[in-house]
């Protein structure tokens, strides 16, 4: 072969082959996600702007020949003028929202000094705290959630050991509340606040600290002036990733809030298979992404930012 | 950094170890009670055990899990291999941004989102093609989907950290790019692609409701069994399950991290050597 190929018909062949498996390393994952990922939103924002109706499939469509060469076009807004005027919808994405956020922040108070003290370890326990931080993550999900369950019922756990103590004599209502909900999303959600700060923190030089402290700084002084500031990117990326899955939360509103917490997850999921509306169930959702799209951006944002440097 | 920790500091460690173990061991305690209330004791008794492995519909749902991990795993870390390279080592081509922020957007989506989308989207090609059949088939697609994301950024992050030199020095030497991939950056990265298929495998075991959304009849996964009972309340051979669960994932961690920690200390060792000569 090579004594018939001159050198530069070579050297194009070789830099044709290179350049096709490049072409293949990036066109399959692209492809899979353009099919899988982009074109099933464009499904739900279509038929978000259909009309339920009682068939199969149980939406209108979007386009239809209505006769030879003429295409109609229908799209309805009704769906998300629905959400917008029903009350319902409306409150439960404001409390959605004030749930995700009251746990972002709860998440912060306790998983911060948690990060804090792990970076501040030996090497070897260090290790040790991070695989215990992880090792939940690792069990299911489900049954942490479910492991709430227990501790907080009536006769639960915590419920038993109150009254064992005397401290009171009928057991108060726990599972089933908003409390339980923000349990449920700081204990099932903490490792993914703790980690980012872990990441962050673990660069951060000490000899500033000390710098601060030999300047004669208070601890408190030296924490806010300091350590807080150099630490910010480790709270937005460990806020934003407690933040954006907890809004559209499904498990932990419906085992552990009952009929009593309303969350937009639980309200999507049920519209779709209770009332079986795929067309306000599809509004939900896009409205639901529009909520999100701005955090979500963000994160997008450090992650790239991150990658790159 | 590191240096002195105040008593705060000691006790918030304390009480966040606390926090994380103790709902895990009280799961743990009581799958081994005998009365059929999970939070009242009633003496030792491992009848739960029996009871689980006793079920066959534990059995299937296990065995449907498992096969569609193990599926998932492994096209999730090819895929994702693939990705992670092709947003580090290729620079700037047409789609990047499209391509890489499809990449990082299954990993904060809402997954009651996910699996509607997915599930609208096999309705309508089915009407079309007449493909895919919900079930196996459809958890293993939406598993992959979001899988490969988190292999993406896994690879992405040990290619960032890996110098280009090895690669350089093979093509200096006059390696096709072919064999630079398959001899030196392949090898480079097979721990992170290890790391991939295994976390690609615990998310697919985990998830509830993208599968729930997905699923087609007669097609239970674990997660979608275990909900559907604990569901109605607490349910002791649940708790028998859950502890099964702990105990292998436990196992595997400690395992994983004494590897880890061992490498550690051979490259520290290794280092120090070649330092000395």
């Amino acid at each position: 072969m090579a004594k018939v190929l001159s050198g530069g018909r070579m050297a194009r062949l070789a830099e044709k082959l290179q350049s096709s498996w490049k072409t293949v390393v990036v066109a399959v994952p692209f492809l899979w996600l353009l099919i899988f990922f982009l074109a099933p939103f464009f499904m739900v924002l279509k038929i978000s702007l259909a009309e339920s109706v009682f068939a199969q499939p149980p939406f209108t469509p979007l386009f239809e020949w209505v006769s030879e060469g003429v295409l109609a076009i229908r799209i309805v807004f009704d769906n998300f003028v629905f959400l917008w005027e029903d009350n319902l919808y409306l409150n439960t994405y404001l409390n959605s929202i004030k749930i995700s956020s009251i746990s972002t922040v709860l998440c912060l108070l306790v998983g911060y000094p948690i990060a804090y003290s792990i970076v501040r370890s030996s090497p070897t326990a260090r290790n040790i705290f991070l695989l215990m931080v992880i090792l939940p993550f690792w069990t299911s999900f489900l049954l942490r959630v479910y492991a709430w369950m227990g501790l907080l019922a009536d006769q639960g756990t915590i419920n038993s050991l109150l009254i064992w103590l005397g401290i009171i004599d009928q057991p108060i209502r726990l599972l089933y509340t908003e409390f339980s909900v923000y349990v449920g999303i700081v204990y099932t959600y903490l490792p993914f606040m703790i980690l980012p700060l872990y990441a962050n923190m673990e660069k951060l030089d000490i000899s500033l600290l000390e710098a601060a402290a030999d300047l004669g700084a208070k601890p408190a002084v030296t924490f806010l002036t300091v350590t807080l500031p150099m630490t910010i990117p480790g709270i937005i990326a460990g806020s934003l990733l407690v933040f954006i899955p907890a809004t559209g939360e499904y498990v932990i509103p419906d085992l552990l809030g009952g009929g009593n917490v309303q969350m937009i997850g639980r309200v999507l999921y049920n519209e779709f298979t209770a009332n079986t509306d795929w067309p306000v169930a599809s509004a939900v959702a896009i409205v639901l992404l529009l909520v999100l799209v701005l955090p979500m951006m963000l994160y997008q944002h450090i992650q790239s930012k991150e990658s790159e440097s | 950094m590191q240096g002195k920790r105040s008593t705060f500091l000691v006790a918030m460690l304390s009480f966040g170890m606390a926090f994380l173990y103790i709902p895990m061991v009280l799961l743990v305690i009581y799958s081994f009670n005998k009365s059929k209330i999970v939070p009242i004791w009633g003496g030792f008794s491992t009848r739960w055990y029996k009871v689980l492995f006793e079920s066959e519909d534990v059995w299937a749902a296990v065995s449907l899990s498992l096969k569609i991990a193990v599926v998932n795993a492994t096209f999730a870390t090819l895929l994702g291999a693939l990705a992670g390279l092709a947003l580090v080592r290729f620079g700037r081509f047409r789609g990047r941004t499209l391509f890489s922020g499809m990449i990082t957007a299954p990993l904060v989506m809402p997954e009651v989102i996910t699996g509607l989308s997915l599930l609208l989207f096999f309705i309508g090609l089915k009407g079309l093609i007449g493909w895919p059949e919900r079930g196996f088939t459809t958890i293993t697609i939406a598993h992959i989907t979001f899988s490969m994301a988190y292999v993406a950024v896994i690879i992405q992050s040990r290619l960032a950290g890996m110098a280009q030199d090895l690669e350089e020095a093979a093509q200096d030497l006059g390696a096709k790019p072919f064999r630079v991939l398959t001899d030196i950056t392949l090898p480079l990265l097979a721990p992170g692609m290890l790391a991939g298929w295994l976390l690609s495998f615990t998310l697919s075991l985990d998830d509830l409701v993208i599968a729930s959304f997905t699923t087609g009849p007669g097609s239970t996964t674990l997660p979608i069994l275990i909900y559907s009972r604990i569901r109605l309340g607490l349910r002791p051979d649940i708790n028998a399950l859950a502890t099964i669960i702990i105990v292998v994932v436990t196992i595997g961690v400690v395992i994983f991290g004494w590897l880890m920690l061992r490498q550690a200390k051979q490259r520290e060792r290794d280092m120090h050597i070649a330092a000395k000569s």
